[in-house]
């Protein structure tokens, strides 16, 4: 089975959810359809929105919620 | 007691303003840091620098215990908040006063009363200044709010009681939205302030955002006149003058004299800023918030008047009188401040953070640029994208637009994306050299004048 890397464009903090007080846009194992977000990059107090990218099985995050990130780094993979 | 040291609770460009300061008075000073700001300048020129966090601002800048207990390690007599993170929250200024050490800004309760919007409000009419027309503090229900836009009218703004800084504000056209909108605007700010309080506005439409600073020591207290912040992209500013051109001297003189009747009414001690709206065609003023910090755009206000209001801050906070008196206080030629941001305007002022590779910044005599640069810096993600405050002086507004043309063609920035360009076509532009604008005109005149296909060509310096 392939994956799929998805990256951050930009350095910045991650986010799982839109807002504190809401569950996170996607679970480790829930299937992504390519234009479904994933999670938000605050860069420099703007929000960003990621998107899968590509539609998959099974989406596994390799980055925290609220976790710092470089950019071009992973944050999660999907399998295809 | 004299202050001896500080500990500057900020980072970027206004940290190093203030070890300016303080290095002018001869205060040692000790700079906090999270761990993506260990190369920041103001690390690098202040006499002691304390880590204290991780990047994220509530692991760090906002983190009260951390902030508290670098101060005391360091043996600081003193905390200077700068503006944003915690200089307008009263628990902080209490934990630094309960700590044994001074908070360069008022008290706790100062800081809590005027933050309060609802209480503001009844501080500043109390005071004889006057307050856009609306509900007169807090509304219980939608039967109330009906009530209050019988004798207003329409467009009004649903506000948050505990909002500020533009967030929690919904505008209403007329009475079925209010019904709409009102249950969800109390839902919103319990959700967003944790206090679903609210109260009501009248939009004053094509209006002027007119400031004053004032200074106290807690039993003298004066302006150091106005200043005009009407260029604003989504209720931030971009380019603050002072004083006001076209505001009428009577009107000026009861602006400010509002505004020191306001400081007298709560005692107030240190550097402050009332903000209001002035519509031209009315000539009247209305009082919107108290601001009880120093102000990003405060050296626009040092430029015309002399006064360095920072060391004013410093002197106050140690326990003297202030060093001026009204009758010392008078403008001088105009200023302007353009704030240079690391976004870019021809991709809808995206954000960008990068490595400087370039600085040249403009000199001579009324020119100053206030910065956190320096070439080979890279400038971190997770704060704001302020990279530096150019302002410019000149004997009247003509000389000064002049001399800001030329700073700005000086100004060159490289490594990351900026909003120079931006600021050389507004000071190209016909409506701005007349001062011909309002609260709205940034966001129109950027999409008919500034970005629109087949119009003005951007330069990018």
């Amino acid at each position: 089975m392939s994956k799929h890397e998805i990256r951050s464009p930009l350095p910045g903090t991650f986010y799982r959810s839109s807002a504190p007080d809401v569950p996170p846009f996607k679970s480790d194992g829930d299937a992504v359809a390519s234009n479904e977000a994933i999670g938000l990059i605050e860069v420099m107090k703007t929000f960003q929105e990621i998107q899968a990218g590509v539609a998959g099985g099974s989406i596994r995050f390799l980055v925290d919620n609220e976790e710092p990130v470089m950019a071009g780094q992973v944050i999660a993979e999907v399998e295809l | 007691m004299t202050i001896r040291s500080v500990l500057i609770a900020n980072r970027g460009e206004i940290a190093v303003r203030i070890i300016r300061a303080a290095k002018a008075l001869g205060i040692r000073s000790v700079q906090v840091y999270s761990a993506a700001d260990a190369d920041m300048l103001a690390v690098k020129l202040a006499d002691e620098a304390i880590e204290i966090g991780p990047p994220a601002p509530k692991k760090s800048y906002l983190d009260i215990a951390a902030v508290i207990a670098a101060a005391k390690r360091a043996g600081a007599d003193a905390v200077h908040p700068g503006y944003g993170f915690l200089s307008e929250n009263g628990d902080f200024a209490d934990a630094v006063v309960a700590a044994g050490m001074i908070f360069i800004g008022p008290s706790g309760d100062a800081i809590r009363l005027l933050g309060d919007k609802v209480q503001a409000r009844a501080v500043a009419e109390k005071a004889g200044v006057p307050t856009v027309p609306g509900s007169n503090g807090r509304i219980a229900s939608l039967e109330e709010a009906h009530a209050v836009t019988a004798q207003t009218g329409f467009p009004i703004m649903i506000k948050a009681a505990a909002g500020g800084g533009g967030r929690g504000i919904r505008i209403v056209n007329d009475p079925a939205e209010l019904d709409k909108q009102f249950p969800q605007a109390s839902a919103e700010a319990l959700a967003s302030f944790g206090d679903g309080g609210l109260y009501l506005e009248k939009v004053i439409t094509r209006a002027r955002h007119v400031e004053v600073q004032i200074l106290g020591d807690g039993e003298n207290f004066v302006h150091c006149f106005e200043r005009e912040c009407s260029l604003q992209r989504r209720r931030q500013k971009v380019w603050e003058e002072a004083p006001s051109f076209l505001l009428p001297a009577d009107v000026r003189q009861k602006l400010c004299d509002s505004a020191v009747a306001l400081a007298r009414a709560v005692g107030y001690r240190g550097a402050g800023t009332v903000e209001y709206l002035y519509d031209d065609e009315s000539q009247a003023f209305y009082f919107i918030e108290v601001n009880t910090r120093i102000q990003v755009e405060h050296p626009v206000t040092e430029m015309i008047t002399g006064i360095d209001l920072v060391q004013e801050m410093f002197r106050v906070a140690g326990g003297a009188s202030l060093s001026v008196r009204q009758s010392d206080i008078s403008v001088r030629g105009h200023a302007i401040e353009c704030r240079i941001n690391a976004e870019d305007p021809a991709r809808g002022f995206m954000p960008a953070p990068g490595t400087i590779t370039r600085l040249a910044v403009p000199e001579g005599e009324g020119v100053r640029f206030d910065t956190m640069l320096y070439e080979g810096y890279t400038i971190p993600p997770f704060y704001d994208s302020l990279l530096g405050k150019l302002i410019v002086w000149g004997e009247d507004r003509t000389a000064c637009l002049a001399r800001l043309s030329r700073a700005l063609a000086d100004l060159k920035i490289e490594g990351v994306p900026t909003t120079i360009a931006l600021h050389q076509a507004l000071a190209a532009d016909a409506n701005v050299a007349a001062g011909a604008f309002h609260t709205r005109f940034l966001e129109t005149w950027l999409e008919t004048e500034f970005a629109a296909p087949g119009g003005r060509t951007v330069e990018v310096a």
